[in-house]
């Protein structure tokens, strides 16, 4: 009580006691924590985002040995769309169907690993990142002779009825949707396995003891509780297979290309660096409408 | 009744080990039954069954007259509040009370809703989310969410086992209260023997999977079957004893060389190797010069502890036969608690006796040296 008073008594005479060192310096902390990071984005995403924004609005006529001149051209944005609409379109739906695929695959796998391998998990997660050990081009170039012409799945599908004999799997949509699959299935089963894997069984005997068939309590209480897992998965699949060329490139034909088949050519082949640095922020343009209206509809929508 | 909640010989084994062990119990409708026992008991595993949440490995269950053994956990009458409350944490209060409701195709969900945050005492809360509610305000959600389905038995397991001792009491006294208000069966289970007798029409003590025994919480506590209830529910002394004749309505008892009565209708066992037990609180104590009341069974012994605990006072004195015993007296009288060393007559009324029956070998040690009251045999 005498404490009290004497504290109280003393505090209008005298001085706020100073906050003690310590705390200052901890608010500094996560600052200098941010620091590595943010340098390395300033640097290696930012800096070069500038140029590229500035590059796809040089004048076109000029070239790479005469140089560029800054003209702000705008137009540079629509004569790629207008030349390489089909590309955007296409990679979006390839990238789309495959995230759907992927989900659909990966949704049941990491189910099991995450609630019912009991010993087996960590093999289990072992095989699900296996494929890493090997580089993607050799994976997809393996993805080639699996599908090839004279190759056994492509055999299996000849010998069905109804499938014509001259039928093929590479060159086609189905060979470039197929490798994208598998190139981009451990991305979308990792984040659903860390989710699946918190998820608490007693919530789903509570489900079922209020009523809920199985299917009910998947859809009203084990979906609603892992699309943290489904929008992480769906969008680290969707995002690199959308720019994806690879696949297109060793699957397909120019007629399956994508826009970062485009890209490639347009930087590397034609030399067109305007056009190409306009199309790859149309892509990223494309792709943050995709993911921000996504993710808009997936949060708020009442999935239950 | 129609709707009493039956399990007939249920068995319940996990690879080698026997959780439930040939249970046979019935829980009558509308009753409030406390499933007591020690952690491990297999306590859990009966109200799951139940439940349908595990399968039986033999055994029955019945719903009156209803065999409900294999109906999957959705097809059940019943519904439960876990231990965990396992609360949705995704969904707003109302509609996790809303949940069951609408599996079942209730439309209007909102009025039964809102009586059932009423009955909680939570009316206020039914925008909010479990993360937003405390631990008391879970449990009561989770109990509405069960309740408002108008069960045939609600299952509780340890459901106030989270709670701190004061919210616990104050819980308990809302269970009880909701239980005479909805009037539905409760299936209670819990460690706590004091919430189980507070609150319980009828015990069941189990052990090892075992129901040692079921009754009211006054029969079980001032008749206990066994040592083990006999300690498990409150505290006892237990002597060894051998049964030495009868005497009208009375047992007479020899135990330590010393002679005891307890009446027959008291007896678990009428012959051969008995426990004689007492509650504390029914021994009194007298100094060696007081006269015991004629006719009470008495002990000897030296005072070795005594913990004056405001109510009452706990002694605790030794035997003659090295045995320990505690006695419980109420501070009504005026006066100084005895002091340790002092030497005392413990002594009871014997119908406060209990008589239960003593396997060979069981408490023969004490036995032995008790033969000589005075202690100077080997
Ligand atoms: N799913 C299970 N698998 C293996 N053993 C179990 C399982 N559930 C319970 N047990 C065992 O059954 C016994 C009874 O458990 P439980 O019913 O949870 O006890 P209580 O609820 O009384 O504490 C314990 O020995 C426990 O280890
Ligand atoms: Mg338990």
């Amino acid at each position: 009580m005498t404490a009290f008073v004497g504290t109280t008594a003393a505090a209008p005479g005298g001085t706020a006691p100073p906050p003690p060192p310590p705390a200052r310096r901890r608010r500094w902390l996560p600052y200098l924590l941010l620091l590595p990071g943010g340098l390395w984005l300033l640097l290696f995403f930012v800096v070069p985002s500038v140029q590229l924004a500035g590059t796809s609005l040089y004048d076109r006529s000029g070239s790479l040995e005469l140089g560029y001149s800054q003209a702000f051209a705008f137009g540079n944005y629509g004569d790629a769309i207008i030349a390489y609409w089909p590309h955007l379109v296409r990679s979006a739906l390839y990238a789309g169907i495959a995230t759907i695929i992927c989900a659909v695959l990966g949704y049941p796998l990491a189910y099991f690993i995450a609630q019912k391998s009991g010993r087996w998990r960590n093999l289990l997660l072992v095989c699900v990142i296996a494929p890493f050990f090997t580089t993607f081009l050799v994976r997809t170039l393996a993805w080639k002779s699996i599908l090839s012409d004279n190759g056994p799945v492509t055999g299996f599908f000849r010998s069905l009825p109804f499938f014509p004999d001259d039928f093929r799997l590479l060159a086609t949509p189905v060979a470039v949707v197929c490798g994208l699959v598998y190139n981009f299935l451990p991305f979308m089963v990792l984040p659903l396995y860390a989710t699946l894997e918190r998820l608490d069984g007693r919530l789903l005997e509570a489900a079922g003891d209020l009523y809920a068939k199985p299917a009910t309590v998947f859809r009203r209480v084990t979906l609603p509780l892992s699309m943290p897992g489904v929008i992480a998965g769906t969008l680290l699949t969707f995002i690199p297979a959308a720019g994806d060329y690879i696949n297109a490139e060793l699957l397909g034909t120019p007629g399956e290309y994508m826009i970062g088949n485009v890209i490639d050519s347009a930087f590397l082949v034609r030399l067109d660096y305007p056009q190409a640095a306009a199309l790859s922020f149309l892509l990223m343009a494309t792709i943050l409408v995709m993911v921000f209206s996504y993710i808009r509809a997936a949060g708020t929508d009442e999935v239950v | 009744m129609a709707d009493d909640l039956v399990l007939e010989n249920v068995t319940k084994q996990f690879g080698g080990v026997t959780a439930v062990d040939d249970l046979s119990l019935t829980v009558p409708e509308g009753s409030f039954f406390a499933l007591l026992g020690a952690s491990g008991c297999g306590k859990t595993t009966t109200l799951r069954m139940v439940a349908g949440l595990e399968e039986l490995s033999s055994g029955t269950v019945r719903l009156g007259d209803r065999d409900i053994t294999g109906l999957r956990p959705y097809k059940r009458p019943v519904n439960t509040v876990f231990q965990s409350y396992a609360l949705f944490p995704h969904l707003t209060v109302e509609d996790n009370i809303a949940f069951g409701l609408k599996q079942r195709g209730v439309k209007d969900t909102k009025k039964k809703v809102a009586e059932m945050l009423e009955l909680v005492q939570l009316p206020a809360f039914g925008k909010r989310k479990p993360a937003q509610l405390s631990g008391g305000q879970q449990q009561r959600i989770a109990l509405a969410r069960a309740l408002v389905n108008e069960p045939k038995v609600l299952l509780l397991d340890e459901p106030l086992g989270a709670l701190d001792l004061k919210l616990r009491r104050q819980m308990q006294i809302e269970l009880k209260r909701i239980q005479t208000e909805v009037g539905t069966t409760f299936l209670h289970v819990t460690h706590d023997q004091e919430e189980a007798m507070w609150m319980a029409d009828t015990v069941a003590v189990m052990t090892e999977g075992k129901i040692a025994q079921l009754g009211s919480p006054t029969d079980i506590y001032e008749f206990p079957s066994s040592p083990f209830v006999a300690n498990f529910l409150g505290q006892s002394n237990l002597f060894a004893a051998e049964v030495s004749g009868t005497a009208g309505d009375d047992l007479l008892l020899s135990a330590h060389g010393g002679r005891f009565a307890a009446p027959s209708s008291r007896a678990h066992s009428a012959d051969g190797r008995v426990w004689l037990g007492v509650r504390p609180e029914k021994v009194r104590l007298a100094l060696p010069g007081e006269d015991a009341p004629a006719g009470h069974n008495q002990v000897h012994g030296v005072l070795t502890d005594t913990c004056y605990a405001g109510v009452s006072t706990e002694y605790l004195l030794k035997t003659p036969w090295g045995q320990e015993m505690s006695v419980f007296s109420a501070n009504a009288a005026a006066g100084e608690p005895l002091q340790p060393g002092t030497e005392v007559v413990a002594h009871w009324y014997p119908p406060h006796s209990f008589v239960l029956a003593r396997q060979s070998g069981e408490g023969d040690e004490v036995m032995r040296y008790s033969a000589d009251p005075l202690g100077v045999a080997p």
